[in-house]
């Protein structure tokens, strides 16, 4: 089944280290800087900005579905260099790894959402609006698809098994034949289903990046995401409607025309040995391979430029030198320590201006952050337990029963892949036509976009038990509840684990757009520290603005570090099967 | 080509000069290899045999140009070696084929580095392939192959290159028993028939009898640090045939080469951690693989049995069975000498007694073990009986490499356990004496019992 290599494709994030060292606290530093820079810049902006109308007539609809395609696609293309650039970097080198893990691991636990603003202004400073915006909107999808594919295929350069290594040294594959022959194909895998997942992430952020509105500044981009927040405001149901149904659309054509066929095609580069009793299958794969238009197109395009590259590129000869560990000559050691020193010093410089910035923020307001950070953390807590509460019943049927499976997996897939953001005017319209309290609105936001997580692993997990132990289960006549203590919970427990850790993240991320909304000419908002960020941006304040922020990744950082780490040992130490 | 099969040695191709190999700085230093001097000519069968951990392989990736020595030369056809040696290939254990490739594409893939054309790249693949015995398989994936058959192409993909030097990492102990046979009968006929252009084989093998088989010379490594101990000459004629009387003979004398012999008492146990001396590790075994070994050779009348024997019984590689004679040495159960192995009294008491009676020997013997000693010292001294499993990593990591230290005190915790001597908490990690089960003193009927008496 595809979650249970979900599962061991993803439960690569979880590094060794469990304590905050000093890597983190300069990285914390350093993304505090770039904080305070962006913020720098953004209010050299110039005030007002034309904005672009937003059309509610579903006839644009595909158009605005074509441009917010096509920045998902930019921001892909863009996260997949960026991975194996990055990927590369800290595989190859111990001292890159040293510092590019902990940045990795900080990132993606930095609240997007909030950087959105500073990423906007900043351009606009520097670039004409449109451009500007455009960008914006493609680096904030980028930020949201990158970090777990890099964490793939990082992951994959590492665990590549020594000796096809070695077998590409004794060969001497150069690095363009080491890239196509081994590193990529290895990868391949992990980087597909991270990718299907980055892309599903990817449009969450997209809703969000085409409309917003940052102090008196307004923001927005034709598209989808900008459709039905427009459509939502303008209180047109029809409009929503139109708009979810676009979406879908695209989702499931995306799913079924792209993804699909890709995820069959890229088992070719499985290493293990044995056949999948259960592989992905695509019609529309079948359709291609059984093309002979699609496969000359195939020769003359895909295999043509493929030729083309290895003649280019594969002639470059590379002898590397065996791999030694000799000391650093004193003239590097030197450049190091220079380069540390200038980093250092640069960081500490901007360090104390941020540090200025956040003396000037009122007391009150970090009073106001603490309230915050203490009651989101009690939603995310709720909405985790919600989740689990039905995705553990429903997964563990799903999973036990393969004929449920073949019938509900397409449909729970679906579900989702199409992103919470797009419900939210939809929920919205609801609590607030029938005065919802705004608590139970943002909980049940922040559930929409992270339960899937929780389900998908369940699954994985129930079908992951041996048949063996299910059947000795069955002779012991475990029942009820003692069969679920006995086998299902502690089978699950690994799995689980591994759910709730994304589910967990996603969850603080999604407070920033689920505690304060704007909605018609009103704005409605809870207590809590995703809503404070909101408020700061819209409001402009950005001492409150870095000041939320900051505290939101040190909450998100060490609640993984110190919490989810710790049980995610004990469930690869004790529950898992071997 | 001499009237025996062997062939003439021709100049010298590989020659290293007191070459060291050591990992890692301060704390974390290894040394894996010390002082190796090694030449190779053409012409020859090289094989190196040793322990696990004796570093074999680290010696031939050396040779291949794939790690870098530490301190002394490395010399091919007389320049020294910089980067991955151009003349060399390695066939792997494990295969090394890239499994999204075909049979034909693997081939082929290590000529398109070479900037072969690419009609001649496929006319040498389809060549080699044939030439294996692969025919009518070019277009299948590894996976669909059988391990002979996919070792089949590693060697062809090997010889594609055609190297001066071909290395072969333990290519056959992967394989079932008939597919290593049939694919060395092939190998061995390649090679002395001159079919292929490789000047000289150097082989890393687990396997003694292989060795034999197929080597003119044998290379035997001992660890800590790996050195060599010993090269044979190896001057059977061939076809050479595994029953026979000098074969036999042969393989009987790499084994008490490999083996050894039982030293004294004092000497075999070493001394515990913080001690002076060096620290006596222990050897890897489970309790049942020893007992298993003992009642084997309580079944002969004499007490005694050859070790290849005992290996060719149990297990595979030899390499599985050093570590289990090492333990029943340590704990006076057998003597080693000139490959034989034979059962003290009180390894016959213990191969003859019951399940309780085993447990008491066992204990009193390997309470007299250094490290078992000092582990039951260290709990003693804590007022609740009872030390974290870091806090023992923590000392033993003064004297060993990180992942030795885990499985020395793995080891020592298997075989606490058996004894009743101590315990070990899964939900605290700690290491603890039980209290309600103690070991009856009176019952032990032991050190009357001299381990070694030669």
């Amino acid at each position: 089944m595809e979650a249970l290599q979900r599962r061991t494709i993803f439960a690569t994030g979880q590094g060794e280290a469990t304590y905050l060292g000093w890597a983190d606290i300069l990285i914390l530093l350093g993304i505090a800087v770039t904080v305070y820079l962006g913020v720098q810049l953004a209010s050299n902006a110039p005030p007002s900005l034309a904005r672009a109308e937003i059309d509610l007539n579903p006839q644009v609809l595909p158009y605005y579905a074509l441009r917010s395609v096509g920045r998902m696609t930019a921001a892909y293309i863009l996260s997949l260099l960026f991975s194996i650039v990055y990927g590369y970097l800290a595989a190859r080198s111990r001292s890159a790894e040293r510092v590019l893990l902990p940045i990795l691991d900080v990132l993606q636990s930095v609240p997007i959402l909030s950087f959105l603003p500073v990423v906007v202004l900043s351009l606009t400073a520097v670039l004409p609006q449109a451009v500007a915006l455009e960008l914006a909107a493609v680096v904030l999808i980028f930020t949201s698809q990158v970090w777990n594919m890099t964490y793939s295929f990082y992951q994959s350069l590492r665990t590549l098994p020594r000796e096809l290594r070695e077998a590409a040294s004794v060969f001497r594959f150069n690095w363009w034949w080491r890239f196509r022959r081994v590193d990529l194909p290895f990868a391949a895998i992990g980087l597909l289903w991270n990718s299907v997942m980055s892309w599903a992430g990817g449009w969450f952020f997209l809703m969000a990046a085409e409309i917003f509105t940052v102090g008196d500044k307004d923001f927005r981009l034709p598209g989808v995401g900008s459709y039905l927040q427009e459509a939502a405001n303008a209180n047109d149901t029809n409009a929503i409607l139109y708009g979810v149904l676009t979406l879908v659309l695209i989702v499931v054509l995306l799913d079924q025309l792209l993804w699909r066929p890709l995820l069959v095609w890229v088992q070719k580069f499985k290493l293990e040995t044995v056949e999948d009793d259960n592989p992905p299958t695509s019609w529309f794969y079948n359709l291609l391979s059984n093309s002979r238009l699609a496969s000359a197109l195939n020769q003359v395009l895909i295999v043509g430029t493929i030729k083309a590259l290895d003649r280019r590129l594969g002639k470059a000869r590379r002898f590397e030198p065996a791999e030694s560990e000799r000391p650093l000559h004193w003239t590097q050691k030197v450049a190091r320590l220079l380069a540390l020193t200038i980093f250092v010093l640069i960081v500490g410089a901007l360090g104390i201006e941020l540090v200025r910035l956040l003396l000037g923020v009122p007391l009150s307001d970090y009073a106001r952050v603490a309230a915050g950070t203490v009651s989101t953390a009690l939603r995310v807590l709720t909405a985790m337990l919600i989740a689990m509460a039905w995705t553990i019943p429903l997964g563990v049927l799903i999973g036990s029963k393969p004929i449920l499976a073949n019938f509900l997996q397409p449909i729970v897939q679906i579900a989702a892949s199409t992103p919470a953001t797009a419900f939210f005017p939809l929920i919205l319209l609801v609590v607030i036509n029938n005065n919802i309290n705004l608590n139970v609105a943002a909980v049940l936001l922040m559930l929409l976009g992270t339960q899937w997580y929780v389900l998908f692993n369940v699954i994985a997990g129930t079908t992951a038990i041996p048949k063996d132990l299910r059947d000795m289960t069955d002779l012991l006549r475990f029942k009820g509840w003692n069969r679920w203590r006995k086998l299902i919970l502690p089978s699950l427990f690994p799995y689980l684990i591994t759910g709730l850790i994304t589910a967990s993240g996603g969850a603080w991320n999604a407070s920033i757009v689920a505690e304060y909304v704007e909605f018609g000419q009103q704005t409605h908002s809870v207590i809590g520290l995703g809503a404070l960020i909101s408020e700061a941006t819209a409001k402009g304040d950005f001492g409150l603005l870095t000041a939320a922020t900051l505290t939101m990744i040190i909450v998100v950082v060490t609640i993984n570090r110190y919490f989810w780490r710790r049980l995610y040992r004990i469930a690869a130490e004790r529950y898992t099967m071997e | 080509m001499t009237a025996h099969g062997h062939k003439q040695l021709g100049e010298v191709l590989v020659e290293l000069r007191n070459v060291c190999k050591s990992y890692g700085r301060g704390d974390k230093y290894t040394e894996a290899l010390r002082g190796i001097n090694l030449t190779i000519r053409e012409g020859e069968f090289v094989a190196l045999l040793g322990p696990s951990g004796c570093g074999k392989s680290t010696l031939l990736r050396i040779i291949a140009g794939l790690i870098g020595a530490t301190s002394g030369e490395v010399l091919y056809r007389g320049k020294p070696l910089r980067g991955v040696n151009p003349n060399t290939t390695i066939v792997f254990q494990s295969f090394a084929l890239y499994p999204w490739l075909t049979v034909q594409e693997n081939v082929e893939a290590a000529l398109e580095p070479l900037g072969v054309p690419r009609l001649e790249r496929t006319k040498r693949a389809l060549k080699l392939i044939d030439h294996v015995g692969l025919d009518g398989f070019e277009t299948a994936y590894p996976r669909e192959l059988s391990g002979g058959m996919r070792q089949k192409v590693g060697f062809a993909r090997a010889m594609a290159v055609e190297p001066e030097l071909l290395c072969l990492d333990e290519p056959f102990s992967s394989l079932d028993v008939l597919s290593a046979e049939s694919l060395r009968g092939e190998l061995m006929e390649l090679w002395l028939s001159g079919g292929i252009p490789t000047k000289a084989i150097l082989m890393v093998s687990h396997n003694i009898e292989e060795a034999v088989f197929m080597a003119d010379r044998l290379v035997i490594m001992d660890k800590n640090p790996g050195h060599i101990v010993a090269e044979l000459n190896n001057t059977l004629p061939h076809p050479r045939r595994r029953k026979e009387k000098a074969f036999l003979a042969m393989v009987d004398q790499v084994y008490g080469q490999i083996v050894g012999r039982t030293r004294t008492e004092a000497e075999e146990l070493g001394s515990a951690p913080g001690e002076p001396g060096a620290t006596r590790a222990l050897p890897p075994a489970p309790i049942s693989a020893i007992s298993g070994m003992l009642e084997r050779v309580n079944e002969e009348l004499t007490n005694k049995i050859d070790i290849y024997r005992l290996a060719d019984e149990f297990v595979d590689d030899y390499d599985e069975i050093l570590p289990i004679i090492e333990a029943a040495e340590l704990l006076g159960f057998v003597n080693v000498e000139a490959g034989d192995l034979s059962l003290t009294p009180l390894g016959q008491a213990f191969a003859e007694g019951s399940i309780q009676a085993r447990k008491e020997i066992f204990a009193a013997r390997v309470k007299r073990v250094p490290l078992i000693r000092w582990i039951l010292t260290m709990l003693k001294a804590q007022p609740d009986q009872r030390l974290s499993w870091d806090v023992f990593i923590a000392a033993l990591s003064r004297e060993f490499p990180p992942e030795v230290a885990e499985r020395q005190l793995d080891t020592a915790v298997d075989w606490g356990r058996y004894a009743e001597l101590f315990s070990y908490d899964n939900s605290d990690n700690t290491i603890f004496i039980e209290t309600e089960h103690p070991v009856p003193q009176s019952a032990v009927p032991v050190s009357e019992h001299p381990t070694s008496e030669s």
